[in-house]
């Protein structure tokens, strides 16, 4: 896999991985083009498009799409499966995730997919595995301010479709 | 605001995202941003120290406004700070932080190098991941240095825990990806052979990717994969769907590690021996039989990922090509997957029947599914998938069903997306042509193609049917007659304008004695459309005009009035100016003699690679290009060619221009190179000039000469030289263990080399210098290979100025790619007229087989292992031979060196022997080679011993190295 964009319906870059190095201006005008490419597509089409010399496999959970770039002897069923078996990640972690969640803890949501993904490839397909890594991870900050976890009460106008479940359509 | 239960929370960075969200406006958001770097800034710069929460904090938030697509030039180094911390999250944060941003800072690369390897040291397995993560993030060079040599290690160590293994292996896969040179391999790889067995299934999956890298890179060392990848592949495939536990994904089991060990044995051909062939057979049995069972869920991640295997193991089926009832049952499953209601798999499907089509053995069958790819084409609703299906009906066009898929592809061009219209017409072309039964049908064929989609018919297609047109005395009358008829529409496109006056300038003599379409009618009909059309296609039609002058000297008087008006004469464009002027004086002044050889019909276009066929690859890219790739097109092609029988494609049957090279099966193209088309012929002038005529008429006679100066072929020589010259190779020998120096020289000119291979492709800079103070010109060069040299070594030239001044050096280019093992020597042709003489000169060009070496480094214990597997009588060859040069160590050891093979010291128990070992790279196969040297100096006397898989190769490699000591 050369890299893997997450963006919102509008258009707003969340989340992105990249496995190739490319400078900033290259990976700016890559995200605005591919962006504007699955975003005009219509929801029945097929999550397969040819793109520059790469093929791109993308899916729409809510209202978030996830998008990758793979080569073009890489096989795209299971590239679906794997960001199907990422959205399952993110939302056994943050429990029911929606993008909100993303937003707000991309630091998170990066940890999560290191541990699956590495340079490109899958690391560790299991479930299980990966989210103990994770928790481990989590439990070895017990000693952060037990004050500072409850962060509560800070307003923000949500929009709906940010804080729907993935995996609610 | 999202419950989170989970994580540390940033209370400062939830509200400064919030702030971020609340803006309503881009200059409100960038507000809010400056002042937060204002905030942070002075926090860092702050006299008071930061403890490790709020320095996580600060960093956090900077990569969040980095993430927002702003520039960040500060914090990296508090990011630093945060690597050493014992705290995880704020380490965790810092490599975040680097793992991000470092390419836009590497000055602070040491000081990140030493935390990674402090981390590396800790042996807690969590800070170990942090730090792999990172390096497999970065994948930078000076990672690579400061680590690559470090990571095999804690990869093969016994005591490693699991996770930390899969993060090495690859971290490693990374590391190799961005620079292979730094990533060694050794003792280590055949360790990491063996976690193909791990009872790990993270493990597993890690290192088979790993190990799929490595093995491209260097097949022989990575070959004992090949049985441990197929017995864990035969344990999952017939495993029970709960015995793989977790890694059981919707019923499937371990698809991700399956796709990855299918993927690993696609590194090799299929298995020699023939147990492990028949358990691989069983495998894919196995996986094609379950696509029949009723799916164990309705969840579209069952069939999903069942299907990713099924595909997967498809491809390798293919990539074998060798058990004829598993292509036959991949198709016929790939033909159910054509009509499934998943718009994905019917994309699939007719993707991967696409590289099916190209098998002897499926082709028959993928045929059958005709009608379903035609009904795809017409109501499939999305056009990426119509996309497909225009490449599975070009892939699975032949002879018997030419006429139908062309004519079902030009009717889709009527309605077809913009974005993929061209690629059409360019496929539409070259079929038609190719399966082209008589020459009409592929005229019709190419005006209609510019009827209907005239403004994406690129220049190659109309060249094409020009060059065939003037090389097919039959069909010259009736493609006069149609482009006649078609030009009489009142709009008509301008591909069809050009096309017209080009044929017409040529052949309307044909036509002409019919009343309807006598010269002045011709004549008229053409200047009608005149003034409609762009300046080229102007300059195209003057050139036409005088050439009617020739064919038709009662037209002449109306020619020239024409030429004569202010409008020609006058043009405010230069180039219809003069070609308006030259022509006029041209026709007043020449004798129908002189006019009749100035302006004499075409002659043949050299045989040659079919320019829209070039077009067409390098649009899809290399390798995309299925069946017809290998293709070379013979425009020249008469009748003879259709009795030819081609023994290796039975499947399709002969074509009437279409040299089929004896290929069956598409190859992976590692590069897409460079073809002459007919856009070169006049490189330096911005007309499309097929006539080349914008030459001053004062040089006569040899306007012809012009025409074919700039061709990479050797033009049929229409000037009286010398006959054919003698091949030097004087020096070709001394090139077998260099790749640089002079390879000619005489009076005149002095011909140096320099090249440099990599795998199985080459490229030679030819520099040829004018030792002279006067100027070569008509200077052209070419390289000439013998019919079977074609089929085993690509050669592409690339063109050259034709004159070259005195004192002067010019540089050509060729592009080499071995295809496959080969003896011949390509020849070097140079041709230039010096003082008013043609000089030829023919020189060896020292391409040799030898030069598509790779060499392998290997311990005794692998030398000796392989020497023995290479044991058949046919696989060595030895030749005794005496020393024509001093026997001296170090000249002999960097003449083995030079030839490409890595020398191995310490193998031979003989310290006086050299032993040397190499992978030739051809694009069809790779030739493990073993060499040993013997020196006997009382008797001046050398034994040289080689050992390959393929006895044409030893047999040549002896041949070219025994020469050189």
């Amino acid at each position: 896999m050369q890299f893997m964009l997450l963006f919102s319906r509008q258009g707003k870059l969340r989340l992105q991985k990249w496995y190739v190095p490319l400078c900033e201006k290259e990976k700016k005008k890559i995200t605005r083009e591919l962006v504007q490419t699955v975003l005009a597509r219509k929801p029945k089409m097929c999550s397969f498009l040819e793109w520059r010399d790469l093929k791109v496999v993308y899916k729409r959970y809510a209202s978030l799409y996830f998008c990758c770039a793979i080569e073009p002897q890489d096989n795209e069923l299971i590239t679906l499966e794997i960001i199907h078996r990422y959205v399952e990640l993110l939302d056994k972690y943050f429990g029911s995730v929606c993008e909100l969640d993303i937003i707000f803890n991309f630091e998170k949501a990066y940890f999560i997919l290191d541990e699956f993904l590495l340079g490109g490839e899958a690391q560790e397909t299991s479930k299980k595995n990966v989210l103990k890594a994770i928790e481990q991870a989590d439990l070895l900050q017990e000693n952060i301010d037990f004050q500072m976890r409850l962060f509560a009460g800070v307003m923000v106008p949500n929009l709906v479709s940010e804080s729907s479940g993935l995996f609610q359509n | 605001m999202p419950a989170v239960s989970k994580g540390d929370g940033m209370r400062g960075l939830a509200v400064f995202i919030s702030d971020i969200r609340n803006c309503k406006s881009k200059e409100a958001e960038v507000k809010r941003i400056n002042k937060e770097l204002a905030n942070i800034r002075s926090k860092f710069k702050g006299d008071k120290a930061l403890d490790g929460y709020s320095k996580k904090k600060y960093v956090c938030k900077l990569l969040f406004i980095f993430l927002l697509g702003h520039d960040i030039d500060f914090g990296h180094m508090e990011a630093v700070n945060l690597l050493s911390s014992n705290k995880y999250t704020e380490k965790q944060i810092g490599y975040l932080f680097i793992s991000v941003l470092v390419n836009s800072n590497s000055d602070l690369i040491s000081l990140i190098n030493n935390g990674i390897k402090n981390d590396l040291a800790s042996r807690n397995p969590t800070f170990m991941n942090l730090a792999l993560h990172c390096i497999a993030n970065v994948g930078s060079r000076e990672m690579a240095e400061a680590f690559a040599s470090q990571i095999p290690s804690i990869l093969v160590a016994g005591d490693t825990m699991d996770s930390v293994k899969q993060s090495a292996a690859l971290c490693l896969l990374r590391l190799n990806r961005t620079s292979p040179d730094l990533v060694p391999m050794g003792e280590w790889t055949a360790r990491v052979v063996h976690l193909l067995n791990d009872q790990h299934l993270g493990v597993v999956t890690a290192a088979t990717s790993l190990i799929t890298t490595l093995a491209q890179k260097s097949p022989e060392d990575f070959r004992t994969s090949i049985s441990l990848a197929v017995a864990r592949l035969s344990r999952i495939v017939t495993s029970a769907s709960i015995d793989l536990q977790d890694y059981t994904y919707y019923f499937v089991a371990a698809p991700w590690l399956s796709v990855k060990l299918l993927r690993l044995l696609q590194c090799y051909p299929p298995p020699e021996d023939a147990a492990l062939r028949s358990r691989l057979t069983e495998c894919l049995e196995t996986i094609l039989n379950k696509a029949q069972e009723p799916p164990k869920s309705k969840k579209v991640q069952h069939s999903n990922a069942k299907n990713a295997v099924l595909f997967e193991a498809i491809a390798l089926i293919i990539h074998h090509d060798s058990e004829p009832t598993l292509l036959v049952r991949a198709c016929n499953q790939l033909g159910q997957f054509l009509q499934h209601r998943e718009t994905n798999l019917r994309y699939l499907a007719l993707e991967s029947m696409c590289t099916l089509a190209s098998s002897e053995f499926s082709h028959e069958a993928v045929k059958t599914h005709i009608d379903t790819v035609i009904n795809a084409l017409k109501t499939e609703r999305d056009v990426s998938v119509r996309q497909r299906a225009v490449d599975l009906l070009y892939a699975m066009c032949d002879r018997s069903n030419s006429k139908q898929i062309v004519a079902e592809m030009l009717s889709y061009l009527e309605n077809a997306d913009y974005s993929i219209r061209e690629e059409i017409v360019l496929k539409v072309a070259i079929l038609a042509e190719k399966y082209a039964v008589d020459y009409t049908w592929y005229v019709d064929t190419i005006l209609n193609l510019i009827r209907i989609a005239g403004d994406h018919v690129s220049e190659e297609v109309w060249y094409r049917v020009i060059q065939i047109v003037i090389n097919q005395d039959d069909v010259q009358g009736y493609a006069a007659k149609t482009v006649f008829e078609a030009l009489q529409a009142p709009a008509c496109h301008e591909n069809l304008l050009k096309v017209g006056g080009y044929i017409l300038g040529e052949f309307g003599n044909l036509i002409a004695g019919d009343p309807r379409s006598s010269p002045l009618v011709q004549f008229n009909l053409l200047h009608s459309k005149f003034h409609l059309c762009s300046v080229p296609t102007r300059a195209l039609l003057l050139s036409a005009y005088i050439k009617f002058i020739n064919l038709f000297p009662e037209v002449k008087p109306t020619i020239q009035d024409v030429l004569r008006s202010d409008s020609q004469l006058r043009n405010a464009d230069v180039e219809l100016q003069q070609r308006a002027i030259e022509y006029l004086r041209l026709s007043c002044i020449a004798s129908t003699d002189i006019l009749a050889t100035v302006l004499e019909e075409m002659p043949p276009f050299p045989e040659r690679e079919s320019s829209i066929l070039a077009k067409l690859k390098k649009k899809k890219g290399p390798g995309k290009v299925p069946d017809m790739d290998e293709a070379r097109w013979n425009v020249n092609g008469n009748t003879e060619h259709s009795e030819n029988t081609e023994p290796t494609n039975k499947s399709s049957p002969p074509s009437l221009v279409a040299d089929l090279l004896p290929t069956n099966r598409p190859r992976p193209a590692s590069y897409s190179p460079t073809i002459l088309s007919a856009g070169n012929m006049a490189p330096s002038h911005p007309f499309t000039d097929l006539l080349n005529m914008n030459s001053s008429p004062a040089a006569g006679a040899s306007l012809l000469v012009d025409v074919l100066s700039d061709l990479s072929s050797p033009a049929p020589a229409p000037t009286t030289g010398p006959g054919p010259t003698d091949v030097c190779e004087e020096h070709f020998s001394r090139f077998v263990c260099k790749n640089n120096g002079v390879i000619f020289e005489n009076q005149l000119l002095q011909i140096g080399l320099k090249s440099e291979y990599r795998q199985n492709l080459g490229r030679i800079y030819v520099f040829y210098g004018n030792k002279t103070s006067s100027q070569f010109l008509s200077f052209s060069s070419s390289v000439t290979s013998s019919d079977t040299l074609k089929t085993q070594l690509n050669v592409h030239t690339m063109p050259v100025d034709p004159t070259v001044e005195g004192g002067a050096q010019l540089q050509q280019i060729l592009n080499i790619e071995c295809l496959s093992d080969f003896s011949d020597t390509p020849v070097l042709n140079v041709q230039f007229r010096y003082g008013g003489t043609l000089q030829n000169i023919a020189v060896k060009l020292p391409v040799m087989l030898n030069k598509f070496f790779q060499p392998t480094e290997m311990t005794s214990e692998d030398f000796f292992q392989r020497w023995k597997q290479l044991g058949v009588p046919q696989q060595e060859v030895q030749t005794i031979f005496k020393a024509q040069h001093p026997m001296d160590t170090d000249v002999t050891n960097a003449k083995i060196l030079g030839f490409g093979v890595a020398l191995l010291s310490g193998v031979d128990p003989n310290p006086a022997n050299f032993v040397g070992a190499g992978v030739i790279h051809t694009k069809n196969t790779q030739v493990g080679c073993l060499l040993r040297l013997e020196p006997n100096p009382q008797a001046e006397m050398y034994r040289l011993t080689l050992r390959t898989s393929r006895e044409s190769v030893s047999q040549r490699l002896c041949d070219l190295l025994s020469e050189q000591f």
